[in-house]
């Protein structure tokens, strides 16, 4: 009937372990197959751009959001609300959706079997795998960074941005800062991608599986949220997720960065190892195989603690003990912040030029009166700044209520005196503007020096 | 090991946990033989097939497979292919991409494109999908992905095919393109080891049986052998004068009456016990009365009676009834069959 099965002898076609490019492929062609899939690409690489771009055009802006308060003052906002977004939901979601489900989905179809025959090595089925959900999980970090800050350069222009210390970054240096959050948090990215391939080998089918990555984020959270030690805090996978706003300091906070980067490392290392390790000592023969939440205990969060508290306990030589929130940091990162700030409104304004140098700023804080120890997170910090203009013997000097998070990030409110930071909006030659001094965003450096 | 030998098993043991799946097992399987597993669930057949595979290796004991030792590693040599616990497809793909994709796994020429996707035709023409062959797997029926199985597996132009419940789900028209292929297959020397729970299909398809329970080999040996193990079988018979045959079939040296009102459907079927000989002595005396023999049928087949018997299945197929002997006493049954201790060597004694 045909060549295939007529010759007098069967001819054996060679079929070693398939190459883990190839597996790659399949894998790929697996994952693009499902609708579902197919549609959170498409919203990744769409939805950022739509919303920067609308919002980007509004006057009410999501100022909870770190860099939301300039959505439609540069374009690069919107890019770094998408970020400081998907850091807090997005990424875990993502990477739940498709590395917590990318070995589950063969028990589900039963299929691993099948896979197993023609692959012929679980070595390589592991590689194809993890590569495969590396390789979607990119594209659409890809897409939410892209589309993010195409959608509001489009909206709302290529303009300066005004950092975290209240200094104005020119547009080529936020971009090249942009593209290197973004790689940074890809770290923390890859451990929850980890976790998800972890918790998608060693729970098989069970739905748990697929919410491991999910439910790691709400715990981490959780914790973010708890007075922890510094080098706890620190030694969690998501430290990057957060700590990518020091580049947008004055000057860059890379302590934090790149502890929370080697620590993610760490973890999406180990709990790979983890995964690897359960998969490859699996029996692929024995039908009642159902994952084992004792496997997934036993040899994959017991590691992945011991990595955490060996991070925690290297971290804490380095880092200052107690919260790293000293009242000595916050009035340095507050005057900072009001002096390059003060320049900016004074820019507005078109009043005579000053520089951060003439101004002489300093702020004093306290927290929660005398009866609080002025350290640590809280909404009760109370500053006063001060400073000086060129050619005038009086001294300025502004109220500012600060709520302090945890991770080091805090929103000063002006609380008077009226004419520099009591209104929204100032009046500027040509027209209202923004009143920078009103409210602001800033970040002490959790380990920078006390 | 001689030279055509696809498969050669001994003592092959395998465990998961406590639980023992092979014990001590022996297999041999011919180039060009078409060998079935057989035996209740949970037996080791899909063990014993997962192992041929690659899937697993033996925890004891020595498996080759074409020639070559299976090691401790997983992976068995080129030339392997077959499917266990289904056949393990994707439905999002279809037909065609679900083999596309296996091709490009299986390394079969990457660089030559065209070459791979008439190979696919071949074999989608070969189980009869080549008009489905870009339609979603998703809506295919049972049958329809056991012949998707089959195509995958003959992809690779397989020297021993290893299939777990090749014809489940399919109809007559698809079990008579599976039986086809498999025959053909055989033919060109290809070994062919396959379990089934039908014992019909195993009769049509199988040279050689392997039966069995509990991870221990019951039987091994010729089909023949196995369906003519089980000696006396009961038979369902039909004629023209009930009262005339019943009093014909007590005088027959050899033959139980069977008091079964469970086998007996109908008013003028009697089920009778008896080996060949004796059969054969009742028809002769029923034509000689001049009563016609509307219908004589073993009440279940001789393999799948054999099937009950040996792996211990059988509890009213043939001895739980009330018999009587040849003078209408009721009696036990000592005709024909044999001990089950003779037939656990293999070939029947």
């Amino acid at each position: 009937m045909n060549a295939l099965v007529t010759p007098a002898r069967p001819q054996t076609v060679a079929a070693r372990p398939a190459p883990v490019a190839a597996g790659v492929r399949f894998e790929l062609v697996k994952l693009l197959a499902s609708w579902r899939a197919r549609v959170l690409l498409i919203v990744c690489w769409l939805a950022p751009a739509v919303i920067t771009g609308v919002v980007g055009r509004q006057s009410l802006l999501p100022s909870d959001t770190v860099f939301g308060r300039w959505m439609n003052a540069t374009g690069w906002s919107g890019g770094l609300v998408v970020l400081a977004f998907g850091c807090e939901w997005a990424l875990p979601l993502l990477t739940s959706l498709f590395a917590g489900d990318v070995f589950a989905v063969e028990d589900r179809l039963g299929t691993w079997r099948h896979l197993m025959i023609a692959v012929r090595s679980p070595r390589r089925i592991f590689a194809a795998k993890a590569l495969a959900s590396t390789v979607v999980i990119v594209i659409m970090v890809t897409g939410l960074a892209v589309s993010g800050v195409v959608g509001g350069l489009l909206a709302v222009g290529n303009r300066p941005l005004v950092g975290l210390s209240g200094q104005t970054l020119p547009p080529d240096e936020v971009a090249g800062r942009y593209l290197l959050a973004w790689l940074c948090v890809l770290a923390p990215t890859a451990a929850f991608a980890a976790v998800g391939l972890l918790g998608s080998v060693a729970l098989g089918r069970s739905p748990m599986g697929l919410a491991v990555p999910a439910l790691l984020a709400v715990l981490v959270a959780v914790l973010q949220l708890l007075p922890i030690p510094l080098a706890v805090r620190l030694a969690l996978p998501s430290g990057a997720f957060v700590a990518w706003r020091g580049l947008f300091t004055a000057p860059v906070q890379t302590g934090p960065l790149v502890t929370g980067v080697l620590v993610a490392l760490a973890w999406a290392l180990a709990a790979t190892v983890a995964a690897y390790l359960i998969f490859v000592r699996r029996n692929f023969a024995d039908l009642a195989h159902d994952g084992s939440g004792r496997r997934f205990v036993i040899a994959g969060l017991l590691p992945l603690a011991a990595v955490s508290a060996v991070a925690a306990l290297v971290i804490s030589w380095i880092a200052p003990s107690g919260s790293g929130i000293s009242q000595a940091k916050l009035e340095r990162s507050l005057a900072t912040a009001y002096g390059h700030l003060y320049r900016l409104q004074t820019d507005e304004l078109h009043r005579p030029a000053v520089t951060e140098a003439q101004l002489q700023t300093t702020a004093t804080c306290d927290k929660g009166g005398s009866l609080v120890a002025d350290e640590g997170a809280g909404n009760d910090w109370r500053c006063v700044v001060s400073w000086r203009l060129p050619g005038a013997t009086a001294v300025g000097s502004a109220i500012y209520q600060l709520d302090v998070t945890a991770d080091g990030r805090y929103k000063a409110d002006g609380d008077g005196p009226t004419e520099v930071n009591g209104f929204f909006l100032v009046r500027a030659p040509y027209g209202d503007a923004p009143n920078p001094l009103w409210q602001f965003d800033g970040s002490v450096d959790l380990l920078g020096g006390s | 090991m001689e030279r055509d030998q696809a498969v050669r098993a001994r003592g092959v043991g395998k465990w998961f946990g406590e639980v023992v799946a092979l014990d001590g097992v022996d297999l041999d399987v011919g180039a060009g033989a078409v060998h079935g597993l057989i035996g209740p669930n949970g037996a080791g057949k899909t063990t014993l097939l997962g192992l041929l595979l690659g899937l697993a290796v033996p925890d004891r004991g020595e498996l080759t497979v074409l020639g070559v030792t299976v090691g401790r590693a997983l992976g068995v040599p080129d030339g392997v292919a077959g499917f266990v616990d289904g056949p393990g497809l994707y439905p999002s793909l279809s037909p065609r991409r679900n083999l596309r994709a296996l091709a490009a796994l299986r390394g079969l020429r990457p660089g030559r494109r065209s070459a791979v996707e008439a190979t696919i035709d071949e074999v989608l023409d070969e189980v009869g999908l080549a008009e489905v062959a870009d339609d979603p797997v998703r809506g295919f029926s049972l049958g329809m992905r056991q012949r998707l199985g089959l195509a995958s597996a003959l992809l690779t132009r397989p020297r021993l095919l290893v299939l777990d419940e090749p014809a489940n789900g399919l109809d007559p028209t698809g079990t008579r393109q599976v039986h086809r292929t498999l025959t053909r297959l055989a033919g060109q020397g290809t070994a062919v080891v396959l379990s089934s729970h039908r014992m019909d299909d195993l009769a049509a398809l199988c040279s050689s049986v392997t039966l069995l329970a509990t991870g221990r080999v019951v039987f091994t040996g010729p089909v023949a052998d196995l369906a003519a193990a089980h000696g006396a079988l009961d038979y369902r018979l039909r004629t023209t004068d009930p009262d005339a045959a019943r009093t014909l079939a007590g005088a027959v040296r050899g033959l139980v009456l069977v008091d079964d009102p469970h086998r007996a459907p109908a008013p003028d079927t009697l089920v009778v016990r008896a080996a060949d000989p004796a059969l054969d002595a009742l028809v002769r005396r029923l034509v000689e009365a001049g009563i016609a023999v509307r219908e004589l049928a073993p009440v279940v087949a001789p393999l799948e009676a054999a099937y009950l018997a040996l792996t211990g299945s059988s509890d009213d197929h043939r001895g739980a009834d009330h018999v009587h002997d040849h003078q209408g006493r009721p009696g036990d049954d000592h005709h024909g069959h044999r001990d089950r201790s003779e037939l656990l060597t293999g070939q029947p004694a």
